[in-house]
């Protein structure tokens, strides 16, 4: 495809051709490839959006396109998946040649929400969701291929959405992409999800402790009481003390106990 | 050994990989990742039963960005793969495959915090060309990266396994706690992890209390119907 050819269409109407969009996608999965803590996420911008960087119509050996890749590739934070809606608005306002301090302070007031949305939703409601849900049929009596399959297929429906929706929302809207993030399911679905996740917890834990003790149910009743004062005393020490550390120090403890004895 | 180590090093490879790098489709939870260490060793429903536990444990990580977390991907192949090499479940076996794992993981989620640092090694060498907007150097930071991440998994995981299983199974050998109690130890500490990760989460959210208790009543039913 000519750069004339490719361009013209974009400012008729704002498609991005399909091999573009598949080459950004792909990229997205790859976008914290290279997470440091001085740029976190900034070269995985760069790294997703150089596809459609391509389309400029001045080439890829140009002083533009050489600007525009050192601009996205510079600081940026955000959820991964969510990083998707900032890769297709900055993709679209570079190919749309905007100024570069406007996309400069785009890119920097769009990191907070990106972030914070996207943990709330992801991170702290679909994931453990996903988990739960997936850990219930286990308790259930579900196979190995069951289990695994219903979380990968659950979690990855979300997963995969929220990229592809993002995507598309990100590069239809440009820098006016702010008000997506009004969209009901980020307003609203940490809250929802968060409510089915409680759900699924209270169904799933004593299901899955009931399938992983086995044959040595008669013990079910102290592991549940130990399993209270256990849960009670892991959020009085919140965030003094980490729950896999106590585990670890526990188990080891049993360890040696059990090796010694 | 070897022959179970090398498939064995490529999975966690490829499973470390997946928690951060590319492309977290969660491939790398415990559930999943000990049940397809199981399943290489032959016995995929014993690496979901100790994967079961361990995602207990893992519901209280939450990867946001910066912050300092375990590896949960390398770490449940390890665990997955020593519980399955036991495929009678003897007494101990899952205690010391929970164990296993929980320490993999230490180590792991500290290879992170180092892979980060040396990415940003690189991309503080490769500077000029990232202000130049060289596609080359974009391109190469970003899979250098990958790759590194990809070696990280592969040698944390080998090198966890070829230490740590010999040492599960001398220690199974010697065991001297009753099994069921050895089991129902692993159960409660992984449940209350669970429990208290739990709170965290939802305890903000209006009405969530509610949501839990009406599971907790439908999950303790169906648990004593069985």
């Amino acid at each position: 495809m000519t750069t004339d050819a490719a361009v013209s269409p974009l400012v008729a109407t704002p498609r991005l051709p399909f091999r573009t969009t598949a080459a950004i996608f792909v990229r997205l999965l790859a976008i914290q490839g290279a997470w440091n803590y001085e740029i976190l996420l900034g070269n995985g911008i760069g790294f997703c959006i150089e596809p459609a960087l391509r389309l400029l119509p001045t080439g890829v050996h140009s002083p533009e396109f050489k600007a525009a890749l050192a601009r996205e590739s510079r600081y940026f934070n955000a959820h991964p998946y969510l990083a998707s809606i900032a890769v297709g608005a900055l993709a679209r306002a570079e190919l749309d040649g905007e100024p570069p301090a406007r996309i400069e302070r785009f890119r920097t007031a769009l990191c907070g929400p990106l972030g914070s949305v996207g943990d709330r939703l992801v991170w702290a409601g679909w994931l453990p969701f996903c988990s739960l849900a997936s850990l219930a049929i286990f308790g259930l009596g579900g196979s190995a291929f069951a289990v695994v399959a219903f979380f990968l297929i659950t979690y990855n429906a979300g997963h995969l959405g929220l990229r592809i929706w993002g995507l598309r929302t990100g590069w239809k809207h440009g820098l006016r992409v702010a008000s997506a993030l009004g969209n009901p399911v980020l307003r609203r679905g940490p809250q929802q999800i968060g409510r089915l996740a409680a759900l699924a917890t209270g169904i799933a834990i004593p299901l899955a402790l009931g399938r992983i003790i086995g044959p040595g149910r008669n013990l079910i009743g102290g592991v549940l009481v130990g399993v209270a004062l256990g849960s009670l005393l892991l959020v009085r020490l919140r965030e003094r003390f980490e729950g896999w550390r106590l585990s670890l120090i526990v188990l080891a403890v049993f360890v040696l106990l059990s090796v010694i004895r | 050994m070897i022959v179970e180590l090398i498939p064995l090093a490529l999975l966690g490879g490829v499973l470390g990989l997946d928690v951060v790098s590319f492309p977290q489709a969660m491939i790398s939870r415990p559930l999943v990742a000990a049940t397809l260490a199981g399943g290489l060793m032959g016995q995929a429903p014993s690496g979901m039963l100790i994967g079961a536990a361990l995602e207990l444990i893992a519901l209280e990580t939450l990867p946001f960005g910066a912050s300092r977390y375990p590896e949960w991907g390398s770490a449940s192949v390890v665990g997955g793969a020593i519980f399955a090499t036991h495929p009678a479940h003897p007494a101990g076996a899952m205690t010391l495959g929970m164990l296993a794992a929980l320490a993999t993981t230490w180590i792991g989620g500290w290879t992170m915090v180092k892979l980060r640092q040396l990415n940003a090694v690189w991309a503080a060498r490769w500077r000029d060309g990232l202000e130049a907007g060289s596609r080359g150097t974009v391109t190469t930071l970003q899979l250098t990266g990958m790759t590194a991440d990809l070696a990280r998994g592969v040698l944390l995981t080998g090198i966890a396994y070829s230490l740590l299983a010999p040492l599960a199974n001398a220690c199974i050998a010697v065991w001297s706690m009753d099994a069921r109690l050895s089991r129902a130890l692993v159960v409660t500490t992984a449940a209350s992890v669970a429990g208290g990760a739990a709170w965290k989460l939802f305890h903000s959210t209006a009405g969530a209390r509610w949501f839990f208790v009406g599971g907790l009543a439908i999950g303790l039913f169906v648990l004593f119907a069985q």
